[in-house]
């Protein structure tokens, strides 16, 4: 006969204000099989968890249910004490009657009843809970940093000064990132490719870091501690090895009228190049829808130059497959597309440009050498508008919501750098609220506005058009009440900034949850802030949230000291709510292998006794404990109900709804 | 038809003969001549009672399950319809191609015994083909009948090509056919949820479980299925009220979503006229608008649109939000 023990927490008055967590407790005493009830202000707290341990002794309980707080937050907490007690921690259900009850509801009589059916719910399901032993699997000693922005190097280099080796994928021909296209940086003022390409080189030079350039991440198997890898390298036709990066190969190309993607498409570079001085790897790379041997197979000018002999047009992508025991995401951003934003004229006049074009167009190496000039026609812009929030902070549903939280001091240092480099250039900037939070960032935008006399205008801006050759800005003036129109040569637009688009196939891959805008979720918003929910994979920079380069390079090393943590362990425990099939029952149709996320399903011929003596052989599915994570899709998928899972099968799920139906 | 009837008995007796085979899945002669059997002929003397005329709608694939799985190679009539069934069943590795000989089989049709009652037409005796038309001989006279009028509700809207064939009997080609196989589930989801509900209600009470439906599905074709399992937690969940027909075929419709090749085997051999076949349909529609088309049965790889997941398919909520494509 079964002994339940139900224990129901107040967690204060989180629950305790909306539910009547002692009627609760009285009513739930006379369910079948439950002996003990008992309500305490906090469970989670050492009483409570004596509590629950003394009545597991004294009561002899088989099986406990605690209504509480989501199994997410003390579901752990719970399983310990009762192991602590003596009872196998799989005995343990927890009812949420906080998350799912007592906080989202008003009436107390209400939220009381339903609190009653989520325990006579969880009662239902313990009463089929089987006792289950956790197993343990392998760390592998390696991590993957997908991206290698300033957050990716950051986070590499921390793990591999620990001394675990770990790989980078970046997408594109160099780490770098978005950080080697700005200029200066907030709130010191002091040049960016100065404090990057010294962390560049670092990782290059690292032996426990290997770089793989030009390269995206194409599968992803496994689970914490053993994510198996395939990693596409995409043909650059240039062999990494060879090239000695000397770029006579790109003062030899005949083809230079490629857009320069790194300069933001405001000049042009040859169809084989390095992105930039100091790319890391400093190897060339053919843009093969630009070069004339792969349109019309004639030319092959840079083989022809290259001393090195680097130049292999016949350059297939490969795939190279790794272990990792843990991976860090940081992926980065892009500033939005500004095609839902017509009024501010981006795609008709040349110059109406975005923030980041204006950190090239200011940038030594950029387009202009560093001098501020328009790009319609080479003049020096003798009054520029900044607009800031362009698809920030927006509800219309034309950009994003939230704030990107990096404008307000981006747009304070470019007015300034352009105040300081050209004062007698008059700068306007039209915010909605100027939002400096964090250290000298404050007194950096005062300073703006003190010292170099940047004209700050509250309102926003209805329409920017061309009226003789002149950008006509037109906005309000909510301090004077005013509508006003200024006069500009140069507008620039502080765009929002958003997820970099592939992060989408990366967290599909990783089975990393996503919100509406993009960015992945955090374990906990406040408490795990760089841990994905799916165990084993980190987050690091803008693919998490807004944020700029001291807060991104600080959740890089928080990324990786999690990572680290995670590889100084040997062995880890595994969850034993796994699948299991029903072989008398299977079909070995492979549904379930077809399904599976995780690989976790072989299929085996198996030999099964006949009436008669008979043996008849069968192909049946078979379930590798180490790699499923139980989520179940393979139970739901299988037509003759011949796959379970631990601890949450079908009967248990079925007992609850029965539970939650019954009046 | 009687040609190429000849040429299968020949075909199957020779294979039998010479050992090529240990059986032959055909059709045998029932007790009238509208209602040929499925059958299994081991010795050539047995081929005597082997037919293939209007009235062998019956497909056959399902049964290479036992049958293929018996000593020696099972040779197989196929129908363009049949080979998805077939190719379905290799795909979810319930039989092995290798122990099977494909032989594809002409079909201009099948027809509807029902349907030919319902013209007055008793005691059918022997059935000819005539173009677009059919000569229908009975014990009371001979009849001229449009042939469209009178074929089964699978074959009238049927285009389907031969997938899979060792040999082939008889000619592929086939009037195309253009009539629209989602213009009755188009019609269901014009209506209000009452009136869906009302339809079904009414339908699916008509049900008396025989189980044919079950039986005769060639993706029905688990070891043991859910609703026989008192494990399962399924079987009494369909007969828990008086409406359990309509949480069988429902839940029948699921099981087979994405793997039925819309055979129509489930309609035909309902003894109450329930159109089962919509269900089905209407989940096929939904596969092709939600993942693109979808013919089950095409291949006998690789993984479904309902078993796979690629960046493209419809999210759940576009689904809920009626925003699906």
């Amino acid at each position: 006969m079964q002994r339940i023990g139900v224990f129901i927490c107040w967690c204060g008055s989180n629950i305790a204000a909306t539910v009547d967590v002692e009627k609760v407790a009285e009513v739930i005493k006379s369910e079948p099989g439950v002996v003990y009830s008992a309500n305490y202000q906090y469970m989670c707290s050492e009483n409570g968890q004596q509590l629950i341990k003394q009545a597991i002794k004294e009561h002899n309980l088989t099986g406990i249910v605690v209504g509480a707080c989501s199994p997410r937050m003390h579901e752990a907490t719970f399983r310990k004490a009762a192991e602590a007690a003596g009872l196998n921690p799989y005995m343990v259900e927890i009812a949420n009657i906080r998350e799912h009850c007592s906080w989202i509801h008003k009436d107390m009589d209400e939220a009381t009843e339903k609190a009653i059916i989520l325990v006579r719910t969880a009662i239902a399901k313990v009463k089929l809970n089987a006792p289950l032993m956790a197993g343990e699997s392998p760390v592998v000693k390696r991590a993957l940093v997908i991206g290698g922005g300033i957050a990716g190097i950051q986070a590499a280099l921390d793990i591999a000064d620990a001394g675990f080796e770990v790989d980078i994928v970046e997408k594109n021909a160099t780490i770098g990132g978005r950080m080697a296209q700005i200029d200066k940086t907030f709130p010191t003022l002091d040049c960016s490719a100065c404090i990057l390409t010294p962390k560049m080189v670092d990782c290059a030079q690292n032996e426990k870091i290997d770089i793989l350039s030009y390269s995206e991440v194409e599968d992803v198997k496994g689970f914490v501690g053993n994510f198996n890898v395939t990693i596409r390298r995409k043909a650059r036709y240039v062999d990494e090895t060879k090239c000695t990066g000397c770029k006579l190969c790109m003062e030899k190309c005949p083809s230079k009228k490629g857009l320069n993607t790194f300069n933001m498409n405001l000049n042009t570079r040859p169809a084989i190049h390095i992105p930039f001085a100091q790319a890391i790897p400093n190897v060339a790379v053919i843009d093969a829808e630009q070069c004339i041997k792969f349109k019309t197979g004639k030319c092959g000018i840079c083989q022809k130059v290259c001393g090195a002999g680097a130049i292999d047009y016949e350059q297939k992508d490969t795939f190279i497959e790794r272990q990792y025991g843990a991976i860090v995401v940081a992926t980065g951003f892009k500033p939005i597309d500004l095609n839902n934003f017509n009024e501010y004229g981006y795609s008709e006049n040349k110059d109406v440009i975005t923030s980041l074009e204006l950190e090239r167009l200011m940038n030594a190496a950029g387009p202009t050498s560093g001098v501020l000039l328009r790009p319609s026609d080479g003049e020096h812009p003798k009054v520029v508008t900044f607009i800031q929030c362009v698809g920030s902070r927006d509800t219309s549903g034309c950009g994003k919501p939230y704030c990107s939280k990096i404008c307000c001091m981006y747009t304070a240092k470019h007015a300034m750098l352009i105040r300081e480099k050209y004062p007698d250039t008059e700068v306007h900037v039209f915010y909605i609220d100027v939002r400096t939070p964090g250290k000298n960032y404050d007194e950096f935008y005062r300073r703006a506005v003190e010292q170099y006399g940047v004209d700050y205008i509250k309102g926003m801006v209805g329409k920017v058009y061309n009226e003789n050759g002149k950008l006509m800005v037109q906005g309000s003036n909510l301090i004077d009440n005013e509508q006003i129109t200024i006069e500009s040569d140069l507008v620039v637009l502080a765009a929002a900034i958003e997820p970099e688009p592939s992060v989408r196939k990366v967290a599909t891959l990783l089975t990393a949850s996503i919100d509406t805008n993009n960015f992945l979720t955090e374990s906990h918003a406040k408490l795990r802030p760089v841990e994905s929910p799916t165990a084993g994979v980190y987050l690091a920079g803008v693919c998490q949230g807004p944020k700029d380069i001291p807060e991104t390079v600080s959740q890089a090393s928080a990324a990786a000291a999690k990572v680290i943590g995670l590889l100084v362990k040997d062995k880890l425990k595994t969850n034993p709510c796994v699948a299991t099939p029903n072989e008398s029952m299977c079909n070995g149709c492979s549904q379930c292998a077809n399904v599976c996320a995780y690989g976790a399903i072989t299929y085996v011929d198996k030999e099964f006794p006949l009436p008669g003596r008979k043996i008849e052989v069968r192909r049946v599915a078979s379930v590798n404990p180490a790699v499923c994570q139980g989520c179940g899709a393979c139970t739901v998928t299988c037509p003759s109900g011949a796959m379970d899972l631990k601890g949450f099968s079908s009967k248990q799920l079925m007992s609850e709804v029965e539970a939650i139906c019954k009046k | 038809m009687k040609d190429v009837a000849l040429k299968m008995v020949e075909r199957a007796k020779e294979l039998l003969a010479n050992g090529e085979v240990a059986r032959v899945i055909g059709w045998k002669k029932g007790e009238f001549y509208f209602d040929p059997q499925p059958a299994s002929f081991e010795t050539v003397e047995e081929l005597d009672s082997f037919v293939y005329n209007g009235f062998c709608g019956a497909n056959l694939s399902k049964y290479l399950i036992k049958m293929s799985k018996k000593e020696g190679k099972t040779a197989i009539f196929l129908k363009p319809c049949d080979s998805y069934s077939f190719n379905q069943l290799v795909k979810e590795y319930r039989i092995k191609r290798e122990n099977i000989y494909v032989i594809a089989i002409e079909c201009q049709g099948k027809l509807d015994i029902q349907k030919i009652k319902a013209k007055g037409i008793d005691a059918v005796t022997e059935v000819e083909e005539d173009g677009e038309n059919i000569k229908v001989s009975s014990l009371y006279g001979e009849y001229t009948v449009a042939k469209d009028e009178v074929l089964l509700g699978k074959c009238s809207v049927c285009n389907k090509t031969h997938q899979v064939k060792d040999e082939e009997i008889g000619d592929s080609e086939r009037p195309v056919r253009d009539g629209d196989r989602f213009a009755e589930v188009a019609a269901l989801e014009a209506m209000t949820e009452d009136e869906r509900f009302a339809f079904w209600r009414e339908q699916l009470s008509k049900c008396i479980r025989c189980n044919a439906c079950r039986n005769v599905c060639p993706a029905c074709s688990c070891l043991k299925c859910v609703f026989d399992n008192p494990a399962s937690g399924i079987a009494a969940k369909a007969n828990d009220d008086q409406f359990e027909e309509q949480l069988f075929h429902i839940i029948r419709a699921f099981h087979v979503a994405g793997r039925c090749t819309d055979c129509g085997e489930c309609s035909r051999v309902c003894p109450q006229n329930i159109p089962l076949h919509l269900l089905n349909r209407k989940f096929i529609k939904d596969i092709d608008g939600f993942y693109g088309e979808y013919q089950a049965g095409e291949e006998s790889e690789g993984k479904t649109p309902l078993t796979s997941y690629t960046e493209g398919d419809t999210e759940p909520n576009d689904v809920f939000n009626g925003e699906a494509k």
